[in-house]
């Protein structure tokens, strides 16, 4: 097969890019340990979550010395907690958060605004997500997958406050 | 545009050919205009500088565009230009054109079905809607004639392949020994990535979601059923992306003046799209749970690899309009590019749908990223991506194509070609705006697919403000109207020139042409054989384990919104006392 010599440089160079960006990708799992959402959740019944041990009683529970368990339960157009109505998820400072978000009715998102912490809400599915608490503030949570006609209005709050005001509680 | 040839036109030549594509394209045209106004009013809407509706029926505005652009107007856009091609590159007529009339009366029904479901969501007092976006992710549930007409129009575009392959087989028995017309390649290739591609949405619909919709099941798998989706979603970019690349290959190099550089090259690059186009689906799904890492890291490096032919077509379409500008008279380094055909509107467009394309390949490559992918996952960058790939690489080149090729269909000359040409270069214009702004908007969280992005935080903008990019956005959206406008109206104004002779064109052999390459290109039947294994090896594990983790059909899941069954449910009770009264 004739191909023109400029024509294999450029075949090379695309290789080499490819490869490349395949390499740094390896790094950021492997070396970074940036992991994917997967299946370590498992599952949970959607039309039994409210009966679930966990996310019956969705919240944030202290786990080890700087580590939380927060389970969130989300439905048309609500995040349990998060949610207005629910109160915000409150967590202190310097701590790593492992997030078991699951969903009670269709798909939903879960998102971390200005973070990278994201994920979509699957009924039937437990997405686990672990970020680090490194500054305090309040961080807006977005629904981002199209869940019903109120899914613009499904929002919560993320309330990273210093160790000594965190009081233990969703509020 | 074309200029003047003693050659006889396409529609001289192969009348009901034409009129074939003609249909074709006009359907593919109204679904463009009315694709569009929804477009202008989600751009107003979203940045809330002009909001007609209920935010409600945001979702209904937001389906039509995403069903009518990326479905019809692009699958319309290529049957027609695939039936052109074919007939033109292998200079035959169908089999049986009653059986090509079949397909796209099937295509059309399947449209109308689809779209009267869409567009039945505007009035509440009919219980039919199908507000499910284009992805309709179960357990959103849309009316069982929405899956229907989705069911019929692919049935319909499958048939369209057959009829392609059968005129195929008809010339390959007078023609043993010649090598496949280089279009008619790209035709059989797209339409064998089709027909694997089509496989997953085929038992999505089928299997799932339409005997769901008439209530014959209780419930579906969330996860199983998106996975099957996306199996057919990633490959359905290059279902659009391939004609577009047709007229980079074959009719671009002719308009800039010159040839196509290399025939064999273009083989591998279609073949490389049978190939590795389905084996990627998952990559669309980096952050659903339920699905092990290993499966995404499988699906990211075969999408690295896809990079691949798409590298490859920036060089041979750059070196074939260099070559064109040289014929031309172009020279130095960069100086040739003054050379080529500015003027033209079909060469301009092309040239500039190219251009955004590359800058849409980019922020793909950042998608395709697994890990990065948390950082843009659902939010407006994505969007703000398709619309340089499937809405300008594509739609543009479309348009810019459909000023060449309409002439000789017609024999009209195209109304105005300056109106054309600022057609163009407006849509060029429009879409950097608008999808600069989205992909902005995106690295800050600002999500995709919402009515209102406006929530009681504020999103952390790095640099600039929301404002600005809202503004960007709405600017860009109606400048993008206006661009669909103008080459609506061009060419409804086209059908009122005057008759005449000479748009006949042809399209000259490349400089490196078929007998510089393997035989084993040819071979189809490899090809696909190859594409299967790739796409089993893909797909069994996965599709495996979300089967034995929740089953063929989920547990407890309900569909969402309750209009449906209650209707059958109606119609059923109904049913029931009138056999009673009769008995």
């Amino acid at each position: 097969m004739h191909i023109h010599s400029y024509e294999k440089l450029w075949l090379g160079m695309a290789l080499l890019l490819i490869v490349g960006f395949i390499g740094t990708i390896t790094y950021g799992t492997v070396g970074a340990g940036v992991q994917m959402v997967d299946d370590s959740g498992g599952n949970v019944e959607p039309g039994n979550v409210s009966e679930h041990e966990e996310f019956g009683e969705p919240g944030v529970e202290k786990v080890g010395e700087n580590e939380y368990d927060v389970h969130v339960v989300a439905r048309q157009f609500v995040f349990n907690p998060g949610s207005e109505v629910y109160g915000a998820i409150e967590v202190p400072v310097n701590s790593t958060v492992n997030f078991y978000v699951t969903s009670a009715d269709v798909i939903h998102g879960f998102s971390i605004a200005g973070t990278n912490a994201n994920t979509m809400v699957i009924p039937g599915e437990v997405a686990e997500i672990t970020i680090e608490t490194e500054e305090t503030g309040e961080y807006g949570i977005v629904c981002h997958e199209y869940c019903g006609e109120g899914h613009h209005n499904m929002e919560g709050l993320l309330r990273v406050v210093p160790e000594d005001e965190y009081n233990g509680s969703t509020q | 545009m074309s200029t003047q040839t003693d050659q006889p036109s396409f529609v001289d030549r192969y009348p009901e050919e034409a009129a074939v594509v003609r249909r074709s394209l006009l359907v593919a045209f109204v679904m463009l205009g009315i694709g569009a106004l929804m477009g202008l009013v989600q751009a107003l809407h979203r940045t809330n500088v002009l909001r007609i509706i209920d935010s409600a029926d945001y979702y209904t505005v937001l389906t039509a565009h995403g069903v009518f652009l990326a479905i019809v107007f692009t699958i319309f856009f290529l049957v027609g230009l695939y039936q052109w091609a074919v007939t033109r590159s292998l200079d035959r007529s169908p089999v049986d054109i009653r059986f090509t009339h079949a397909w796209a009366t099937m295509m059309t029904v399947g449209s109308l079905m689809a779209g009267a479901a869409i567009l039945l969501g505007f009035i509440d007092e009919v219980p039919v809607s199908a507000d499910v976006l284009f992805t309709f992710y179960a357990p959103l549930q849309a009316h069982p004639i929405f899956y229907a007409g989705l069911a019929i129009f692919i049935v319909g575009t499958w048939m369209a392949g057959a009829d392609w392959f059968r005129t195929w087989l008809a010339w390959r028995k007078d023609n043993p020994d010649e090598r496949i017309p280089l279009q008619t390649f790209m035709v059989l290739t797209t339409m064998i990535m089709w027909y694997v591609a089509t496989l997953g949405v085929a038992v999505e619909v089928l299997v799932f979601l339409l005997p769901w919709s008439l209530g014959l099941i209780d419930s579906v798998d969330p996860l199983l059923t998106r996975t099957l989706f996306w199996f057919f979603g990633h490959p359905v970019v290059y279902f659009w992306l391939m004609p577009a690349y047709l007229l980079w290959y074959t009719v671009m190099p002719k308009i800039a003046g010159g040839r196509l550089f290399s025939d064999p090259l273009a083989r591998v690059v279609f073949i490389l799209f049978v190939l590795l186009s389905t084996p990627v689906g998952i990559h669309h799904q980096y952050v659903d749970p339920g699905i092990a890492q290993g499966f995404k890291f499988i699906a990211m490096t075969n999408t690295m690899f896809l990079l691949l032919p798409s590298l490859l077509t920036a060089f041979t379409v750059v070196a074939s309009i260099e070559h064109g500008a040289r014929q031309r008279g172009g020279t130095g380094l960069f100086g040739w590019l003054t050379a080529l055909p500015w003027r033209d509107p079909a060469f301009t467009g092309m040239a500039l749908a190219g251009l955004l394309f590359a800058a849409g390949g980019f922020s793909g490559m950042v998608n395709a990223g697994m890990n990065i992918n948390y950082l843009v996952h659902n939010t407006l960058w994505v969007p703000g991506h398709f619309h340089l790939t499937v809405g300008t690489a594509v739609a543009l080149t479309f348009m810019a194509g459909t000023y060449w090729l309409w002439p000789q269909l017609t024999n009209r000359e195209i109304y105005s070609r300056p109106i054309a040409l600022a057609q163009v270069v407006m849509w060029f214009g429009g879409m950097a705006l608008m999808s600069n702004a989205m992909h902005v908007a995106g690295l800050f969280g600002v999500p995709r697919r919402t009515a209102e992005p406006q929530y009681s935080f504020d999103f952390p903008a790095l640099f600039g403000t929301i404002g600005e990019l809202r503004l960007q956005i709405a600017v860009g959206g109606t400048l993008l109207f206006i661009s669909t406008v103008l080459f609506l109206s061009n060419l409804a104004f086209s059908l009122g020139t005057p008759k005449r002779e000479g748009f006949g064109q042809t399209i000259p052999p490349a400089l490196s042409g078929p007998e510089d390459s393997p035989a084993v290109l040819d071979n189809m039947k490899l090809w696909a054989a190859i594409a299967v294994v790739l796409v089993v090896l893909a797909y069994a594990l996965p599709l495996g384990a979300i089967i034995s983790d929740n089953g063929l059909f989920g547990v407890g899941i309900e569909p969402y919104p309750m209009l449906v069954r209650p209707l059958f449910d109606w119609a059923g009770a109904t049913l029931a006392g009138l056999a009673e009264v009769i008995a």
